[in-house]
């Protein structure tokens, strides 16, 4: 076995963190890794937490944190933060939230950007759950991006969702219906010191109790007011609650496939534009392509089905 | 293989100005720098932490209230002692031109004081990041 893998399986925190470095490159030295750690997977439970930005994602992680570390369970953290589209750089804040878990060795916090993916998480992210999840980690939570409507990848990912809303959205919490709202494990809603509380709650409860679904498990709705730990353990029994929920159902073992799938798509999509882009493969077939897409000799489908021809063969 | 540089910019000690801190972020990301704010009031131990985790190429030290002689030096020292010493440190803030030479020698490489425009910050960087 290398010796990163090695060092990452015993939770050396410079082996972690540069491992992710390397997948998160998408580094061939990465590979071999990601190979020999992946029977050490499997241990972790996986929460997904999402919500609009503002709603107090990463305080309610740093709280939720703090319970998990009484009960002893190491904790890995991926906060995740929009790239921008135009210069390619990234502001990543969450750890502004997070201060007093820094000095705990406990706890790994790891700040990610987009990198262009849509969606509300990053292409790598499965990799680091992994890494996280091989070197010991109990518990994983993956903060997204600040989410609007349509981002619901986390699910893939997570075995517990969550979904943060705040008091005060009003109808927009409406318009969050479809998308964002279908996705809870459990609904928090937070800052629940605030005006408008009541229809909030309200609001979610008669979503829940007109979903047909045929579970016997109903979608809990919490409240919490993050920044003065209320609401936090009961929260955390919850989340455990649903754990327990999916392994006695069995659910879990379709939840990791789900997530599996979603890995080994993004890895084939990564490695297949790689190959068409490469200057030594198929750029310079895309760029005749291109050329006669312009010039109306061919059209886009056609191109598309030549270039695709050319790996298929 | 994509490789971005991705920054620490952290505020040791007790001084609450961080608008000079929040500029620059602002400019390293707008030139494709991943960068990752830790906020106010951080101790030598919770950097270098943060910079082992986050796996950083530089980290950006800011401090305005006079003590950067001892608080950028015991960062700058502590990462020598943890094994950071490929990573570039920079830092800017209220420092003496006499102060310099020292910090530079301790390990400091880039010391930027007010009015510097952000591209120099920025060059410096690029030019300067070791890995």
């Amino acid at each position: 076995m290398n010796d990163i893998a090695k060092k990452v399986l015993s939770g050396d925190q410079r082996a972690i963190a540069r491992l992710i470095t390397l997948a998160e490159n998408n580094d061939s030295a990465a590979t071999k890794v990601m190979a020999d750690i992946h029977p050490h997977t499997g241990n972790a439970h996986i929460i997904g937490i999402t919500g609009v930005m503002g709603s107090g994602k990463s305080t309610l992680i740093c709280e939720l944190t703090r319970i998990f570390r009484k009960q002893r369970k190491k904790v890995g953290i991926i906060a995740i933060d929009p790239t921008s589209p135009f210069s390619g750089g990234a502001l990543l804040g969450d750890r502004v939230r997070m201060m007093e878990l820094a000095m705990d060795d406990g706890v790994f916090i790891r700040s990610m950007g987009t990198r262009g993916m849509l969606g509300g998480l990053t292409s790598a992210v499965y990799d680091v759950v992994e890494i996280l999840d091989a070197s010991g980690k109990d518990v994983i939570m993956v903060e997204t991006v600040g989410v609007g409507q349509a981002e619901v990848d986390v699910i893939k990912i997570a075995d517990t969702t969550l979904v943060i809303i705040v008091p005060g959205l009003g109808d927009s919490i409406q318009t969050l219906k479809a998308g964002v709202m279908e996705i809870a494990d459990i609904y928090v809603v937070n800052k629940a010191d605030r005006q408008g509380v009541q229809q909030a709650v309200a609001e979610i409860e008669s979503l829940v109790d007109i979903s047909c679904s045929e579970k016997d498990r109903k979608t809990p709705i919490m409240q919490t007011i993050s920044k003065d730990g209320k609401g936090i353990e009961e929260l955390v029994k919850e989340i455990i609650n649903h754990f327990k929920y999916l392994e006695k159902t069995k659910e879990i073992e379709a939840q990791r496939r789900l997530r599996y799938e979603a890995e080994l798509i993004e890895i084939i999509k990564k490695s297949l534009m790689n190959f068409i882009f490469d200057e030594s493969k198929l750029k310079n077939t895309v760029e005749k392509k291109l050329d006669q897409i312009s010039s109306k000799e061919v059209d886009p489908y056609t191109a598309a089905n030549e270039i695709l021809g050319k790996i298929l063969k | 293989m994509e490789r971005k540089i991705r920054v620490l910019i952290a505020k040791p000690g007790l001084d609450g100005h961080d608008r000079g801190a929040k500029v620059v972020a602002r400019a390293l990301r707008d030139a494709g720098m991943e960068v990752v704010y830790t906020g106010l009031h951080q101790t030598a131990e919770m950097i270098i932490e943060a910079a082992i985790q986050e796996d950083v190429d530089v980290v950006g030290l800011s401090l305005l209230s006079g003590a950067h002689m001892t608080l950028f030096i015991d960062v700058a020292r502590l990462m020598q002692e943890k094994g950071l010493g490929d990573v570039l440190i920079v830092g800017g803030g209220i420092v003496p031109e006499g102060d310099i030479p020292k910090l530079k020698k301790e390990g400091i490489k880039g010391v930027f004081g007010p009015g510097t425009h952000c591209d120099v910050i920025v060059d410096f960087i690029k030019k300067n990041v070791k890995r």
